[in-house]
């Protein structure tokens, strides 16, 4: 997947956006999570365009207000439109989006199909976010936001979260 | 209304997932442990998501100014057009657990075809929602193999929720006027090619989860007509409350 292509970015409106960060995952900039999709300026207004991560993501709403808001203070207005299409992807978080989310203490997700075994429970390969031990085991496919799951480590018996592959 | 076709299809598409979502909602605080309320409630979270999608879009398609939210909370009982299905009860966990894999496995199969839709804005919602679809029905069928092979008592009351719910899931065939129109237009989906592959994989799950399919060849209908059990108006009520005590108030 080339990203480049797909994404629009004006350069110089990037030292901006990147101050805005995911709600719930504050070590995540917006840029990082790879949802702004586009972002231009026209005719003295600001164009973004963001796809949510889950259709029900209550972050999205908060999102969409903190950009506005990093726009005016500014000085400038700026416009969010949410598009759906092509769907977010885990596998657009950046290399620097994913050590952020490792580092928080969230496991960053694998590719697709290692993902599946991992919350299947069949394969040992989500690595410990305290100890870095691959002898963890999948609690619940479901965690505390729609994007995670939650293990447990059964060396150092910590619970951690597991950032779920889309 | 410009197509109204096109916003009766997506209008029963989507109410599935309102009402779903609502009832899963009610069990938030009251799953029988932790990760399992945490589940349920997030499965909840994609089904209104999902909802919003459809109902943002077919807002747009009303000669009246509409929003999301008033078609959501501002109908009668009659024109919500959700397959009784997913109206019933929170009887105990495993009518939660038949609900949710009998609607997974036919949402799922559902999404993946609309995929192709040639409605673009269609296309685009079930290429997102699939992806979340596919970790709800992995998390139903998980936990119907759980408890029908689990211990005497969770199989008795598994097989107890399968005979109950069964006889709602022939509706999900079922096309309205709505349904046949999107069909040759390319938009919809014609489900009722799916109700073969629907059993089999219905079957495929149960029987390794040591259960059985009801025998029972009455089915029950009348949701897509808009004609509800008697739950429909306990769920509505609770739905609607804020809207209808405070009317246009806003979030
Ligand atoms: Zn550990």
């Amino acid at each position: 997947m080339t990203i480049a292509t797909e994404q629009n970015i004006d350069q110089k409106l990037i030292s901006i956006l990147d101050t805005v960060t995911d709600p719930e995952i504050p070590v995540l900039t917006i840029l990082d999570l790879g949802v702004v999709r586009e972002a231009y300026e026209e005719n003295g207004l600001i164009n973004i365009k963001i796809t949510p991560t889950y259709s029900g993501c209550p972050a999205m709403d908060m999102i969409c207000d903190d950009i506005i808001k990093a726009f005016e203070n500014k000085g400038k207005l700026a416009k969010v439109t949410l598009i759906l299409s092509p769907a977010w992807t885990t596998d657009w978080i950046t290399p620097k989006g994913r050590e952020a989310l490792e580092k928080y203490g969230i496991a960053p997700p694998l590719e697709a199909s290692a993902d599946k075994d991992a919350l299947l429970g069949d394969k040992k390969i989500v690595k410990c976010t305290q100890c870095g031990s691959i002898n963890t085991k999948v609690i619940s496919q479901f965690g505390s936001t729609p994007c995670k799951a939650l293990f447990q480590c059964r060396d150092c018996k910590e619970p951690f979260d597991y950032f779920k592959c889309l | 209304m410009k197509n109204k076709n096109l916003y009766n299809y997506i209008l029963g598409i989507a109410d599935n997932s309102l009402i779903l979502g609502q009832r899963l909602g009610e069990l938030c605080g009251h799953g029988p442990n932790l990760e399992t309320d945490i589940a349920l409630t997030n499965i909840s979270l994609d089904l209104l998501g999902q909802t919003r999608n459809y109902y943002q879009y077919i807002a747009r398609l009303h000669d009246k100014e509409k929003t999301e939210d008033d078609i959501a909370f501002l109908r009668s009982e009659r024109e919500y057009i959700n397959v009784l299905l997913v109206e019933q009860p929170n009887t105990h966990f495993g009518f939660v657990m038949a609900r949710q894999f009998f609607y997974d496995v036919f949402h799922l199969m559902l999404m993946e075809k609309l995929q192709e839709s040639k409605d673009e804005t269609l296309s685009a919602i079930a290429k997102k929602a699939i992806k979340e679809v596919s970790y709800h029905f992995r998390f139903s069928s998980d936990w119907v193999k759980r408890l029908g092979d689990g211990t005497k008592e969770s199989h008795y009351k598994m097989q107890e929720a399968v005979d109950e719910l069964w006889r709602f899931t022939d509706e999900f065939f079922h096309l309205t006027e709505a349904d046949k129109a999107m069909i040759e237009a390319g938009i919809g989906v014609d489900v009722s090619n799916f109700k073969e592959a629907y059993y089999i994989k219905v079957s495929e799950i149960l029987t390794e989860a040591t259960l059985s399919i009801g025998a029972s060849k009455y089915f029950q209908k009348g949701g897509k007509q808009g004609i509800h059990s008697e739950h429909m108006g306990f769920i509505l009520t609770e739905l609607q409350y804020m809207q209808r005590t405070y009317p246009n108030m806003k979030w």
